[in-house]
Protein backbone atom coordinates (compact mmCIF):
# COMPACT_ATOMS: atom_id res chain seq x y z
CA UNK A 1 0.00 0.00 0.00
CA UNK A 2 1.58 3.31 -1.00
CA UNK A 3 1.22 6.41 1.17
CA UNK A 4 -1.50 7.92 -1.03
CA UNK A 5 -3.62 4.75 -0.90
CA UNK A 6 -3.24 4.63 2.87
CA UNK A 7 -4.33 8.27 3.12
CA UNK A 8 -7.42 7.52 0.99
CA UNK A 9 -8.24 4.60 3.28
CA UNK A 10 -7.94 6.73 6.42
CA UNK A 11 -10.11 9.32 4.69
CA UNK A 12 -12.90 6.83 3.93
CA UNK A 13 -13.08 6.17 7.67
CA UNK A 14 -13.20 9.94 8.23
CA UNK A 15 -16.32 10.03 6.07
CA UNK A 16 -17.96 7.47 8.37
CA UNK A 17 -17.55 9.69 11.45
CA UNK A 18 -20.68 10.22 13.51
CA UNK A 19 -22.26 7.13 12.00
CA UNK A 20 -23.24 3.60 12.96
CA UNK A 21 -21.84 0.43 11.38
CA UNK A 22 -24.13 -2.54 11.79
CA UNK A 23 -23.50 -6.30 11.77
CA UNK A 24 -25.77 -8.06 9.27
CA UNK A 25 -26.02 -11.73 8.38
CA UNK A 26 -28.16 -11.62 5.22
CA UNK A 27 -29.52 -9.37 2.48
CA UNK A 28 -32.74 -8.63 4.35
CA UNK A 29 -30.87 -7.38 7.42
CA UNK A 30 -28.49 -5.36 5.24
CA UNK A 31 -31.46 -3.56 3.71
CA UNK A 32 -32.97 -2.88 7.14
CA UNK A 33 -29.63 -1.43 8.28
CA UNK A 34 -29.29 0.80 5.22
CA UNK A 35 -32.88 1.96 5.50
CA UNK A 36 -32.30 2.86 9.16
CA UNK A 37 -29.35 5.08 8.22
CA UNK A 38 -26.29 2.86 8.85
CA UNK A 39 -23.08 4.30 7.32
CA UNK A 40 -21.78 0.79 6.56
CA UNK A 41 -22.62 -2.84 7.18
CA UNK A 42 -20.40 -5.62 8.51
CA UNK A 43 -21.32 -8.79 6.63
CA UNK A 44 -20.88 -11.96 8.66
CA UNK A 45 -22.50 -15.38 9.00
CA UNK A 46 -23.28 -15.20 12.70
CA UNK A 47 -23.45 -12.18 14.99
CA UNK A 48 -21.02 -12.32 17.94
CA UNK A 49 -23.76 -13.40 20.41
CA UNK A 50 -24.34 -16.55 18.31
CA UNK A 51 -20.62 -17.18 17.79
CA UNK A 52 -20.28 -17.05 21.57
CA UNK A 53 -23.21 -19.45 22.03
CA UNK A 54 -22.22 -21.92 19.32
CA UNK A 55 -18.55 -22.18 20.24
CA UNK A 56 -16.18 -23.96 17.84
CA UNK A 57 -13.94 -22.21 15.34
CA UNK A 58 -15.34 -19.02 13.83
CA UNK A 59 -13.90 -18.26 10.37
CA UNK A 60 -14.33 -15.71 7.60
CA UNK A 61 -17.90 -15.83 6.23
CA UNK A 62 -18.86 -17.52 2.98
CA UNK A 63 -17.77 -15.06 0.24
CA UNK A 64 -20.97 -15.68 -1.73
CA UNK A 65 -23.00 -14.42 1.24
CA UNK A 66 -20.79 -11.32 1.49
CA UNK A 67 -21.11 -10.79 -2.28
CA UNK A 68 -24.91 -10.97 -2.07
CA UNK A 69 -24.95 -8.35 0.68
CA UNK A 70 -22.54 -6.13 -1.27
CA UNK A 71 -24.91 -6.30 -4.24
CA UNK A 72 -27.94 -5.38 -2.16
CA UNK A 73 -26.76 -2.08 -0.63
CA UNK A 74 -24.98 1.10 -1.77
CA UNK A 75 -23.29 1.86 1.56
CA UNK A 76 -19.78 0.47 2.26
CA UNK A 77 -19.52 -3.22 3.07
CA UNK A 78 -17.02 -4.55 5.60
CA UNK A 79 -16.23 -8.15 6.47
CA UNK A 80 -14.12 -9.93 9.06
CA UNK A 81 -10.92 -11.91 8.64
CA UNK A 82 -9.33 -13.89 11.48
CA UNK A 83 -6.42 -12.25 13.30
CA UNK A 84 -3.28 -13.14 11.36
CA UNK A 85 -5.16 -14.90 8.55
CA UNK A 86 -3.73 -12.95 5.64
CA UNK A 87 -5.20 -15.32 3.05
CA UNK A 88 -8.74 -14.65 4.27
CA UNK A 89 -7.82 -10.98 3.88
CA UNK A 90 -6.53 -11.63 0.35
CA UNK A 91 -9.85 -13.28 -0.50
CA UNK A 92 -11.83 -10.34 0.89
CA UNK A 93 -9.65 -7.93 -1.08
CA UNK A 94 -10.24 -9.98 -4.24
CA UNK A 95 -13.97 -9.75 -3.49
CA UNK A 96 -13.52 -5.93 -3.59
CA UNK A 97 -15.42 -5.11 -0.45
CA UNK A 98 -14.69 -1.72 1.12
CA UNK A 99 -13.04 -2.51 4.48
CA UNK A 100 -11.64 -5.56 6.30
CA UNK A 101 -12.04 -6.01 10.06
CA UNK A 102 -9.16 -8.09 11.41
CA UNK A 103 -11.32 -9.26 14.27
CA UNK A 104 -10.98 -10.98 17.62
CA UNK A 105 -14.62 -12.05 17.24
CA UNK A 106 -13.35 -14.79 14.90
CA UNK A 107 -10.97 -17.46 16.18
CA UNK A 108 -7.39 -16.20 15.74
CA UNK A 109 -5.36 -17.96 13.03
CA UNK A 110 -2.04 -16.73 14.43
CA UNK A 111 -1.26 -16.13 18.08
CA UNK A 112 1.95 -14.24 17.37
CA UNK A 113 1.43 -12.13 14.27
CA UNK A 114 -1.31 -9.87 13.10
CA UNK A 115 -1.73 -9.37 9.34
CA UNK A 116 0.88 -7.18 7.64
CA UNK A 117 -1.71 -4.74 6.42
CA UNK A 118 0.80 -2.62 4.48
CA UNK A 119 0.83 -5.36 1.83
CA UNK A 120 -2.80 -4.65 0.92
CA UNK A 121 -4.58 -1.88 -0.96
CA UNK A 122 -7.84 -2.47 0.87
CA UNK A 123 -8.25 -0.69 4.24
CA UNK A 124 -8.29 -2.49 7.59
CA UNK A 125 -9.97 -1.71 10.89
CA UNK A 126 -8.57 -3.40 14.01
CA UNK A 127 -9.68 -3.70 17.61
CA UNK A 128 -7.75 -2.30 20.58
CA UNK A 129 -8.07 -2.21 24.36
CA UNK A 130 -5.54 0.53 24.96
CA UNK A 131 -3.34 3.06 23.23
CA UNK A 132 -0.40 0.70 22.74
CA UNK A 133 -2.56 -1.90 21.02
CA UNK A 134 -4.16 0.76 18.79
CA UNK A 135 -0.78 2.17 17.75
CA UNK A 136 0.72 -1.28 17.09
CA UNK A 137 -2.16 -1.96 14.70
CA UNK A 138 -1.68 1.43 13.04
CA UNK A 139 2.04 0.66 12.67
CA UNK A 140 1.02 -2.57 10.90
CA UNK A 141 -1.12 -0.55 8.48
CA UNK A 142 -4.59 -0.31 10.05
CA UNK A 143 -6.45 2.75 8.70
CA UNK A 144 -9.10 2.77 11.41
CA UNK A 145 -9.34 1.59 15.03
CA UNK A 146 -12.23 0.40 17.17
CA UNK A 147 -12.29 -0.31 20.86
CA UNK A 148 -12.74 -4.06 21.33
CA UNK A 149 -15.28 -3.98 24.11
CA UNK A 150 -16.63 -7.47 24.67
CA UNK A 151 -18.60 -8.49 21.58
CA UNK A 152 -21.84 -10.42 21.83
CA UNK A 153 -22.54 -9.54 25.46
CA UNK A 154 -24.88 -6.54 25.16
CA UNK A 155 -22.80 -5.21 28.05
CA UNK A 156 -21.09 -1.88 27.41
CA UNK A 157 -18.72 -2.06 30.39
CA UNK A 158 -15.69 -3.33 28.46
CA UNK A 159 -16.10 -0.78 25.65
CA UNK A 160 -16.16 1.93 28.31
CA UNK A 161 -13.08 0.47 29.98
CA UNK A 162 -11.15 0.38 26.70
CA UNK A 163 -12.16 3.89 25.68
CA UNK A 164 -11.31 5.33 29.10
CA UNK A 165 -7.97 3.52 29.10
CA UNK A 166 -7.12 4.95 25.70
CA UNK A 167 -8.17 8.46 26.74
CA UNK A 168 -6.16 8.24 29.97
CA UNK A 169 -3.03 7.12 28.15
CA UNK A 170 -3.42 9.86 25.56
CA UNK A 171 -3.76 12.47 28.31
CA UNK A 172 -0.62 11.12 30.00
CA UNK A 173 1.26 11.36 26.75
CA UNK A 174 0.07 14.93 26.13
CA UNK A 175 1.25 16.05 29.53
CA UNK A 176 4.61 14.34 29.78
CA UNK A 177 7.87 16.06 28.77
CA UNK A 178 9.21 14.71 25.53
CA UNK A 179 12.17 12.95 27.16
CA UNK A 180 9.73 10.70 29.04
CA UNK A 181 8.04 9.55 25.83
CA UNK A 182 10.74 6.98 25.05
CA UNK A 183 10.16 5.18 28.35
CA UNK A 184 6.38 5.43 28.05
CA UNK A 185 6.55 4.06 24.51
CA UNK A 186 8.77 1.19 25.65
CA UNK A 187 6.59 0.30 28.63
CA UNK A 188 3.40 0.30 26.55
CA UNK A 189 4.82 -1.32 23.43
CA UNK A 190 4.18 1.78 21.34
CA UNK A 191 6.23 2.64 18.26
CA UNK A 192 8.06 5.83 19.28
CA UNK A 193 7.17 7.95 16.23
CA UNK A 194 3.48 7.18 16.69
CA UNK A 195 3.69 8.10 20.38
CA UNK A 196 5.08 11.49 19.34
CA UNK A 197 2.34 11.85 16.75
CA UNK A 198 -0.40 11.19 19.33
CA UNK A 199 1.29 13.65 21.71
CA UNK A 200 1.25 16.29 18.97
CA UNK A 201 -2.35 15.68 17.86
CA UNK A 202 -3.83 14.98 21.28
CA UNK A 203 -5.69 11.97 19.90
CA UNK A 204 -5.31 8.94 17.66
CA UNK A 205 -4.19 9.91 14.15
CA UNK A 206 -7.01 7.82 12.63
CA UNK A 207 -10.73 7.47 13.25
CA UNK A 208 -11.65 5.46 16.35
CA UNK A 209 -15.09 3.84 16.67
CA UNK A 210 -16.52 2.12 19.74
CA UNK A 211 -17.50 -1.54 19.52
CA UNK A 212 -18.34 -4.54 21.66
CA UNK A 213 -21.45 -4.52 23.83
CA UNK A 214 -23.40 -1.52 22.57
CA UNK A 215 -27.11 -2.40 22.80
CA UNK A 216 -29.11 0.80 23.36
CA UNK A 217 -29.23 4.39 22.08
CA UNK A 218 -27.93 5.45 25.50
CA UNK A 219 -24.93 3.11 25.14
CA UNK A 220 -24.13 4.68 21.77
CA UNK A 221 -24.41 8.24 23.11
CA UNK A 222 -22.27 7.26 26.12
CA UNK A 223 -19.45 6.06 23.89
CA UNK A 224 -19.73 9.17 21.71
CA UNK A 225 -19.54 11.42 24.78
CA UNK A 226 -16.45 9.53 25.87
CA UNK A 227 -14.89 10.76 22.65
CA UNK A 228 -15.13 8.03 20.04
CA UNK A 229 -15.85 8.99 16.42
CA UNK A 230 -18.69 6.56 15.69
CA UNK A 231 -20.28 3.27 16.68
CA UNK A 232 -20.22 -0.40 15.70
CA UNK A 233 -23.29 -2.37 16.75
CA UNK A 234 -22.97 -6.12 16.45
CA UNK A 235 -25.57 -8.31 18.06
CA UNK A 236 -27.37 -5.32 19.64
CA UNK A 237 -29.69 -4.70 16.71
CA UNK A 238 -30.70 -8.03 15.22
CA UNK A 239 -30.90 -9.77 18.62
CA UNK A 240 -33.42 -7.20 19.84
CA UNK A 241 -37.22 -7.33 19.62
CA UNK A 242 -37.62 -4.68 16.89
CA UNK A 243 -34.38 -4.39 14.87
CA UNK A 244 -35.55 -1.71 12.39
CA UNK A 245 -36.73 0.59 15.15
CA UNK A 246 -33.69 0.03 17.36
CA UNK A 247 -31.32 0.54 14.42
CA UNK A 248 -32.94 3.90 13.63
CA UNK A 249 -32.87 4.89 17.31
CA UNK A 250 -29.14 4.16 17.62
CA UNK A 251 -28.45 6.20 14.46
CA UNK A 252 -30.36 9.14 15.98
CA UNK A 253 -28.64 8.85 19.36
CA UNK A 254 -25.20 8.64 17.74
CA UNK A 255 -25.76 11.80 15.69
CA UNK A 256 -27.30 13.71 18.62
CA UNK A 257 -25.19 12.17 21.39
CA UNK A 258 -24.86 15.51 23.18
CA UNK A 259 -28.58 16.26 23.21
CA UNK A 260 -30.36 14.37 26.04
CA UNK A 261 -33.80 15.40 24.79
CA UNK A 262 -33.20 13.72 21.43
CA UNK A 263 -31.54 10.66 22.97
CA UNK A 264 -34.62 10.42 25.21
CA UNK A 265 -36.93 10.56 22.18
CA UNK A 266 -34.83 7.92 20.46
CA UNK A 267 -35.02 5.65 23.50
CA UNK A 268 -38.84 5.47 23.66
CA UNK A 269 -40.82 2.30 22.86
CA UNK A 270 -38.04 0.20 21.42
CA UNK A 271 -39.17 -3.13 22.85
CA UNK A 272 -36.77 -5.59 24.43
CA UNK A 273 -33.03 -5.01 24.02
CA UNK A 274 -30.82 -8.04 23.43
CA UNK A 275 -30.29 -10.17 26.55
CA UNK A 276 -27.15 -9.05 28.37
CA UNK A 277 -24.25 -11.04 29.76
CA UNK A 278 -22.41 -10.23 32.98
CA UNK A 279 -18.68 -10.24 32.13
CA UNK A 280 -17.73 -12.07 35.36
CA UNK A 281 -20.02 -14.95 34.33
CA UNK A 282 -18.02 -15.57 31.15
CA UNK A 283 -15.25 -18.19 31.50
CA UNK A 284 -11.88 -16.42 30.99
CA UNK A 285 -11.02 -18.51 27.92
CA UNK A 286 -14.19 -17.21 26.25
CA UNK A 287 -13.28 -13.53 26.63
CA UNK A 288 -12.86 -12.30 23.05
CA UNK A 289 -11.03 -9.04 23.85
CA UNK A 290 -8.02 -11.02 25.06
CA UNK A 291 -7.38 -12.33 21.54
CA UNK A 292 -4.63 -10.45 19.72
CA UNK A 293 -2.14 -8.30 21.62
CA UNK B 1 -38.23 57.34 8.21
CA UNK B 2 -38.61 53.65 8.69
CA UNK B 3 -36.90 51.66 11.39
CA UNK B 4 -34.29 49.23 10.24
CA UNK B 5 -32.88 46.35 12.17
CA UNK B 6 -29.14 46.07 11.91
CA UNK B 7 -26.81 43.28 12.87
CA UNK B 8 -28.74 40.55 11.12
CA UNK B 9 -26.59 40.44 8.03
CA UNK B 10 -25.86 36.78 7.30
CA UNK B 11 -22.19 36.51 8.05
CA UNK B 12 -21.27 32.91 8.65
CA UNK B 13 -20.97 29.67 6.74
CA UNK B 14 -22.46 26.65 8.47
CA UNK B 15 -21.35 23.04 8.16
CA UNK B 16 -24.20 20.56 8.47
CA UNK B 17 -23.10 18.50 11.46
CA UNK B 18 -25.17 15.32 11.22
CA UNK B 19 -22.65 12.77 9.96
CA UNK B 20 -19.48 12.65 7.87
CA UNK B 21 -16.57 14.96 7.13
CA UNK B 22 -17.65 17.88 9.30
CA UNK B 23 -14.35 18.67 11.05
CA UNK B 24 -12.50 18.77 7.75
CA UNK B 25 -14.69 21.58 6.40
CA UNK B 26 -14.61 23.53 9.67
CA UNK B 27 -10.83 23.33 9.53
CA UNK B 28 -10.72 24.76 5.99
CA UNK B 29 -13.09 27.62 6.86
CA UNK B 30 -10.95 28.49 9.88
CA UNK B 31 -7.83 28.42 7.70
CA UNK B 32 -9.55 30.77 5.27
CA UNK B 33 -10.58 33.20 8.00
CA UNK B 34 -14.32 32.93 7.34
CA UNK B 35 -16.82 32.93 10.21
CA UNK B 36 -18.25 29.44 10.55
CA UNK B 37 -20.39 27.29 12.78
CA UNK B 38 -21.69 23.77 13.18
CA UNK B 39 -25.31 23.33 12.14
CA UNK B 40 -27.15 20.56 13.92
CA UNK B 41 -30.41 21.98 15.30
CA UNK B 42 -33.27 23.88 13.70
CA UNK B 43 -32.16 27.01 15.58
CA UNK B 44 -28.67 26.90 14.10
CA UNK B 45 -29.90 28.11 10.69
CA UNK B 46 -30.29 31.76 11.67
CA UNK B 47 -27.92 34.19 10.00
CA UNK B 48 -26.28 31.74 7.66
CA UNK B 49 -24.95 33.08 4.37
CA UNK B 50 -24.10 29.58 3.28
CA UNK B 51 -24.25 25.95 4.29
CA UNK B 52 -21.86 23.13 3.44
CA UNK B 53 -23.29 19.62 3.31
CA UNK B 54 -20.22 17.45 3.83
CA UNK B 55 -19.24 14.07 2.50
CA UNK B 56 -20.44 11.06 4.44
CA UNK B 57 -23.11 8.52 3.63
CA UNK B 58 -25.96 10.24 1.79
CA UNK B 59 -28.48 7.58 2.86
CA UNK B 60 -27.61 8.24 6.51
CA UNK B 61 -27.63 12.05 6.24
CA UNK B 62 -30.94 12.01 4.35
CA UNK B 63 -32.56 10.02 7.19
CA UNK B 64 -31.13 12.39 9.80
CA UNK B 65 -32.43 15.40 7.82
CA UNK B 66 -35.92 13.97 8.13
CA UNK B 67 -35.84 12.76 11.74
CA UNK B 68 -35.82 16.13 13.51
CA UNK B 69 -37.28 18.61 11.01
CA UNK B 70 -33.92 19.86 9.73
CA UNK B 71 -34.89 19.37 6.08
CA UNK B 72 -37.77 21.85 6.19
CA UNK B 73 -35.77 24.62 7.81
CA UNK B 74 -32.89 23.98 5.41
CA UNK B 75 -35.20 24.37 2.42
CA UNK B 76 -36.77 27.48 3.97
CA UNK B 77 -33.34 29.03 4.58
CA UNK B 78 -32.42 28.30 0.97
CA UNK B 79 -35.58 30.06 -0.22
CA UNK B 80 -34.52 33.08 1.82
CA UNK B 81 -31.15 33.23 0.08
CA UNK B 82 -28.81 30.85 1.89
CA UNK B 83 -26.32 29.32 -0.55
CA UNK B 84 -25.47 25.62 -0.31
CA UNK B 85 -22.41 23.59 -1.29
CA UNK B 86 -22.55 19.81 -1.28
CA UNK B 87 -19.39 17.69 -1.44
CA UNK B 88 -19.76 14.02 -2.44
CA UNK B 89 -22.72 12.81 -0.33
CA UNK B 90 -23.82 16.45 -0.13
CA UNK B 91 -23.99 16.62 -3.93
CA UNK B 92 -26.21 13.52 -3.97
CA UNK B 93 -28.58 15.08 -1.43
CA UNK B 94 -28.87 18.30 -3.47
CA UNK B 95 -29.56 16.61 -6.83
CA UNK B 96 -32.89 16.65 -8.61
CA UNK B 97 -32.51 13.03 -9.68
CA UNK B 98 -30.63 10.13 -8.12
CA UNK B 99 -30.42 6.95 -10.22
CA UNK B 100 -32.56 4.23 -8.64
CA UNK B 101 -33.58 6.31 -5.63
CA UNK B 102 -35.84 9.13 -4.54
CA UNK B 103 -34.13 12.53 -4.55
CA UNK B 104 -33.75 14.32 -1.21
CA UNK B 105 -33.48 18.13 -1.48
CA UNK B 106 -33.94 18.68 -5.22
CA UNK B 107 -32.15 22.03 -5.37
CA UNK B 108 -30.01 21.63 -8.49
CA UNK B 109 -31.00 20.22 -11.84
CA UNK B 110 -28.53 17.35 -12.07
CA UNK B 111 -28.76 13.57 -12.23
CA UNK B 112 -26.41 11.71 -9.91
CA UNK B 113 -25.35 8.10 -9.86
CA UNK B 114 -24.32 7.02 -6.37
CA UNK B 115 -21.04 5.21 -5.91
CA UNK B 116 -20.24 5.69 -9.59
CA UNK B 117 -16.72 4.22 -9.58
CA UNK B 118 -17.02 1.03 -7.52
CA UNK B 119 -15.64 0.02 -4.13
CA UNK B 120 -13.02 1.68 -1.93
CA UNK B 121 -10.34 0.00 -4.05
CA UNK B 122 -11.51 2.28 -6.89
CA UNK B 123 -11.12 5.50 -4.86
CA UNK B 124 -8.42 7.71 -6.35
CA UNK B 125 -6.74 11.10 -6.53
CA UNK B 126 -6.04 13.26 -9.57
CA UNK B 127 -5.93 16.96 -10.41
CA UNK B 128 -7.57 19.33 -12.86
CA UNK B 129 -7.96 23.01 -13.66
CA UNK B 130 -11.36 24.54 -12.92
CA UNK B 131 -11.05 27.84 -14.85
CA UNK B 132 -13.89 29.54 -12.96
CA UNK B 133 -12.37 28.68 -9.58
CA UNK B 134 -8.59 29.03 -9.87
CA UNK B 135 -5.87 29.31 -12.49
CA UNK B 136 -3.76 26.54 -10.94
CA UNK B 137 -4.65 22.85 -11.01
CA UNK B 138 -6.73 21.70 -8.06
CA UNK B 139 -6.02 18.35 -6.34
CA UNK B 140 -9.07 16.08 -6.51
CA UNK B 141 -9.84 13.31 -4.03
CA UNK B 142 -12.55 10.84 -5.03
CA UNK B 143 -13.75 8.46 -2.28
CA UNK B 144 -16.48 6.04 -3.31
CA UNK B 145 -17.57 9.08 -5.26
CA UNK B 146 -20.83 9.61 -7.13
CA UNK B 147 -20.92 10.66 -10.78
CA UNK B 148 -23.01 13.53 -12.09
CA UNK B 149 -24.23 12.03 -15.34
CA UNK B 150 -26.52 14.80 -16.56
CA UNK B 151 -27.15 18.50 -15.96
CA UNK B 152 -29.99 20.78 -17.03
CA UNK B 153 -29.56 23.98 -19.09
CA UNK B 154 -29.77 26.16 -15.96
CA UNK B 155 -26.67 24.43 -14.52
CA UNK B 156 -23.16 25.64 -15.19
CA UNK B 157 -20.60 22.86 -15.50
CA UNK B 158 -17.35 23.70 -13.70
CA UNK B 159 -15.50 20.46 -14.39
CA UNK B 160 -16.16 17.58 -16.72
CA UNK B 161 -13.92 14.50 -16.76
CA UNK B 162 -14.42 11.68 -19.29
CA UNK B 163 -18.12 10.81 -19.25
CA UNK B 164 -19.13 12.53 -16.04
CA UNK B 165 -19.41 15.97 -14.44
CA UNK B 166 -17.35 16.43 -11.28
CA UNK B 167 -18.32 20.00 -10.32
CA UNK B 168 -21.28 22.21 -11.23
CA UNK B 169 -23.38 25.06 -9.92
CA UNK B 170 -26.52 27.09 -10.35
CA UNK B 171 -27.29 30.48 -8.82
CA UNK B 172 -27.57 29.22 -5.26
CA UNK B 173 -26.09 25.72 -5.17
CA UNK B 174 -22.58 24.38 -5.77
CA UNK B 175 -21.83 20.65 -6.04
CA UNK B 176 -18.53 18.76 -6.19
CA UNK B 177 -18.26 14.97 -6.22
CA UNK B 178 -14.66 15.19 -4.94
CA UNK B 179 -13.42 16.34 -1.52
CA UNK B 180 -11.47 19.66 -1.41
CA UNK B 181 -11.64 19.44 2.39
CA UNK B 182 -9.39 16.36 2.25
CA UNK B 183 -6.58 18.27 0.53
CA UNK B 184 -4.66 21.42 1.44
CA UNK B 185 -6.47 23.30 -1.34
CA UNK B 186 -8.63 26.21 -0.18
CA UNK B 187 -9.70 27.36 -3.67
CA UNK B 188 -13.20 25.88 -3.58
CA UNK B 189 -13.88 27.08 -0.04
CA UNK B 190 -12.80 30.53 -1.19
CA UNK B 191 -15.01 30.24 -4.27
CA UNK B 192 -18.01 29.21 -2.18
CA UNK B 193 -17.37 32.04 0.32
CA UNK B 194 -17.53 34.53 -2.55
CA UNK B 195 -20.72 32.90 -3.80
CA UNK B 196 -22.12 33.55 -0.31
CA UNK B 197 -21.05 37.19 -0.50
CA UNK B 198 -18.35 36.78 2.14
CA UNK B 199 -14.77 37.90 1.80
CA UNK B 200 -12.23 35.56 3.34
CA UNK B 201 -9.88 37.37 5.72
CA UNK B 202 -6.92 35.52 4.25
CA UNK B 203 -6.25 36.62 0.70
CA UNK B 204 -5.46 34.05 -1.83
CA UNK B 205 -1.95 33.68 -3.09
CA UNK B 206 -1.39 30.30 -1.50
CA UNK B 207 -4.00 28.23 -3.22
CA UNK B 208 -2.64 25.17 -1.45
CA UNK B 209 -1.95 25.85 2.22
CA UNK B 210 1.52 24.47 3.02
CA UNK B 211 0.59 24.20 6.70
CA UNK B 212 -2.28 21.80 6.02
CA UNK B 213 -1.69 18.16 6.94
CA UNK B 214 -3.88 15.13 6.46
CA UNK B 215 -4.28 15.03 10.23
CA UNK B 216 -5.36 18.69 10.55
CA UNK B 217 -8.99 17.65 11.08
CA UNK B 218 -8.15 15.99 14.41
CA UNK B 219 -7.96 19.41 16.09
CA UNK B 220 -11.74 19.66 15.72
CA UNK B 221 -12.54 16.14 16.91
CA UNK B 222 -12.75 14.62 20.37
CA UNK B 223 -9.93 12.65 21.93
Amino acid sequence: MDAKRYELNVQLAQMLKGGVIMDVTNVEQAKIAEEAGAVAVMALERVPADIRKDGGVARMSDPSMIAAIKKSVTIPVMAKARIGHFVEAQILEALRIDYIDESEVLTPADEECHIDKTKFSIPFVCGARNLGEALRRIAEGAAMIRTKGEAGTGNVVEAVRHMRTMNREIRQLIQMPVEEVTGFAKANGIPYELALKVKELGRLPVVNFAAGGIATPADAALMMQLGCDGIFVGSGIFKSADPAKRARAIVKATAYFNDPQKVLEASMDLGEAMPGLEISQIPPEQILAGRGW
Amino acid sequence: MSLRLVGNIPAAIGVLDLQGGVHEHLEHLERLGVAYKRVKQVGDFTNLAGLIIPGGESSCISRLLNFFGIKDVLLESHRRGMKIWGTCAGAILLARKVVGETACLNLINITVERNGFGSQLDSFVSEAILPDVAAEPIPLTFIRAPKIIDAGPDVKILLKIDDYIAAAENKSVLVTVFHPELTGCLALHRYFSSKCGLNPAISGNNYIDPLWKNSSWTKYAGI
